[in-house]
């Protein structure tokens, strides 16, 4: 029982990671109607960006990280901006593509700056003993992973819904054309979406990276692809469903790797997702759009 | 004879020249060692992208799983190889029956796959296929297969226990892949490459062509022309399954060994930029884009660094160069220049000469 609930924990963890990275895909889904393939590699890009400026010696941790944040924040804009604003209203297939090819581009970018084999990441909460509650030991990793992913859920939420900003974003989301007869900037509202997605990216590989101690050019797309399928899972386009699927699959993985097996835990997930589309397309929180001619 | 037949044999000319040209400079000796090796794999990935061209360029859908039915394809044809390597010793029926059998497999597959998730469309569909690439990865990671004396022991994700030690073979050993005997020839994937090429034709060329096209390009119009939808998409997906098992069976008979890790999400995207860069739907740019993408950086070793970083450029590059707008209105505004005005009425072969 107690390592039942050790894996649960962990995979509450891993989930919140994962809800972290899934809310950067639903919130750019439901707002500029792209997958964003590239994601799963600015969260790779947040992890070197850490990793290098942890390994010089006069930054510490917390600037490390908020180098990590401002990096991915401007790299998303500038994707954004360079790669897929021209192609707004072009054919779903020509945006897919691209997308695959600035997620190809930055991963052989890290792999000619700092090559193939996987480095070892220092914890961000390194030499801070596990939390033992209630019999059950828990390393710090996990436990920030989840604090952290609860605070920044609750202050998204708060700011999608209360703020001006946030109110703007719903709206274009909405209806992109009447967003803008309303007179929202539609350009910098996108915009804003891509520097929240990938601020939280970054969080997300700070944890991400801790709890798994390595980063490589192929860190992020693994864990990329896991977050679609727990946004696709809690209904994309849908904030808490984004939350929700995220932390439904994070303890999925962890349950399946350790009662069925380590080796077939991505099987299993991706099971999930064809499960999921062939009996409920929509996700759990999703809504159903029905196509107009 | 009509436009379409005689583009068609230009095609299936192009290929077969090239390779009967390779083939003789190869056999004479003129051709060196390395380049003659390159020409099987040539062959295999031009049928790769030609047979995934069929479900991006005609379809209109993108699969990004499109190794893992190369997989199917290289795992069963070559399980069945090794089996009957005893009882069928001659190598020219045992690799025709095991392709056969590779692209039965890789089609059943297709269909599996293709009944839940050809009902979604666009990023979803792109998602799945890639979940499903991934699932049988992760599936031929852990089979393990050994012949003894006792007959034949499957076991999943443990090595297989219970066996004669003294007689075992292992056939199928998890990650470390199989050791298919090598019976692909250069000619036998020639044969497979006409083969597959005149199929894709004919198709495209066909009723279930058409409504494939016009599926793509409106979906409702296509449907509200009583056209059935998920059965034509169904056949073209089931197609390009079977077609790329049929590559896997060659290219697991090509290799001295195959792991499973080969067919990864890379590879698809390896063959998807073949694809996208000989032109979505062109089944000629997909041959001469594999031939050129495949043979350069092998050539050229110092660039096979920066190859996938060259790749990525081109592929953004090409997306937005065709679709943008700015892009868009800029080569209207270049066609529309007066120098143009002369070549305009003529063939557009000699519209781009104003060197001469």
């Amino acid at each position: 029982m107690m390592s039942f609930i050790t894996y649960l924990v962990n995979g509450i963890s891993l989930g919140s990671i994962y809800a972290l990275i899934a809310l950067g895909y639903t919130m750019v889904y439901g707002i500029a109607k792209m997958l964003n393939f590239a994601h799963g590699d600015i969260i790779m890009v947040g992890g070197f960006t850490i990793f290098t400026a942890m390994s010089t010696a006069w930054c510490p941790v917390w600037l490390s990280v908020i180098i990590g944040i401002i990096v991915c924040t401007v790299l998303g804009v500038l994707v954004e901006k360079v790669a897929y604003k021209p192609l707004r209203n072009a054919p779903p297939l020509a945006v897919l593509i691209t997308a695959i090819g600035v997620s190809y581009l930055l991963q052989n970018v890290a792999l000619l700056i700092f090559g193939s084999a996987a480095q070892s990441f220092t914890s961000i909460v390194k030499n801070v003993a596990p939390v033992t509650i209630g019999g059950v030991t828990v390393s710090m990793e996990t436990v920030i992973s989840i604090i952290v992913s609860v605070v920044i859920m609750i202050c998204l939420t708060f700011f999608i819904n209360k703020t001006k900003a946030g109110k703007a974003m719903l709206a274009v989301a909405e209806d992109k054309g009447a967003a803008e007869l309303m007179g929202i900037n539609v350009n910098s509202t996108i915009s804003l979406t891509f520097a929240i997605g990938s601020a939280l990216a970054a969080v997300a590989s700070a944890l991400l990276c801790s709890s798994y101690p390595q980063i490589s050019p192929y860190t992020g797309s693994m864990p990329g692809i896991k977050a679609f399928v727990a946004a696709v899972f809690g209904g994309i386009g849908s904030i808490p469903g984004a939350m929700i699927g995220g932390i439904l699959l994070g303890i999925i993985e962890n349950l399946s790797k350790a009662y069925i097996s380590s080796q077939l835990s991505d099987a299993i997930v991706f099971l999930v997702l064809i499960v999921v589309l062939i009996v409920k397309p929509t996700g759990i929180m999703g809504k159903k759009i029905n196509e107009k001619v | 004879m009509r436009k379409t037949t005689k583009n068609n044999l230009i095609t299936c000319g192009l290929v077969l020249v090239f390779f009967i040209v390779c083939g003789i400079l190869s056999s004479a000796g003129i051709m060196g060692s390395k380049l003659s090796g390159l020409l099987i794999p040539i062959g295999i990935y031009t049928i790769m992208s030609i047979s995934l061209n069929l479900t991006v360029g005609v379809l209109g859908e993108l699969s990004l799983g499109h190794a893992g039915f190369m997989c199917v394809g290289a795992y069963v044809g070559g399980v069945f190889s090794i089996l009957a390597q005893d009882t069928i010793t001659v190598p020219w029926i045992r690799i025709i029956i095991a392709i056969v059998l590779g692209a039965i497999a890789a089609a059943v597959f297709g269909l599996i796959i293709g009944i839940p998730a050809l009902r979604l469309r666009g990023d979803y569909l792109a998602i799945v296929t890639l979940g499903f690439g991934e699932i049988i990865k992760s599936l031929a990671n852990n089979i393990y297969i050994v012949k003894d004396v006792n007959g034949i022991h499957f076991s999943f994700a443990a090595p297989a226990t219970g066996t004669d030690a003294a007689t075992a073979q292992d056939i199928f050993k998890g990650a470390q892949g199989i050791k298919a005997p090598q019976d692909t020839t250069l000619l036998l994937v020639v044969i497979v490459l006409m083969i597959s090429l005149i199929i894709i034709m004919n198709i495209v060329d066909s009723n279930t062509g058409r409504a494939c096209m016009a599926i793509r390009d409106n979906y409702i119009a296509a449907e509200s022309m009583g056209i059935n939808v998920t059965k034509f998409r169904l056949i073209a997906f089931v197609i390009s399954a079977a077609i790329a098992g049929a590559a896997g069976v060659l290219y697991s008979h090509s290799l001295a060994v195959l792991a499973p890790k080969k067919f990864d999400y890379n590879f698809s995207i390896l063959i998807l930029v073949f694809v996208v860069l000989g032109g979505l739907g062109s089944m000629r740019g997909s041959v001469i884009a594999t031939i050129i993408l495949y043979a350069l950086p092998e050539l050229f070793r110092g660039l096979g660094d920066y190859r996938m970083l060259i790749y990525a450029i081109v592929l953004i590059f090409m997306m937005i160069f065709n679709n943008a707008p700015y892009f868009v209105a800029l080569r209207q505004r270049i066609a529309a220049l007066p120098i143009f005005e002369k070549f305009r009425t003529k063939k557009p072969k000699t519209a781009g000469g104003e060197s001469k």
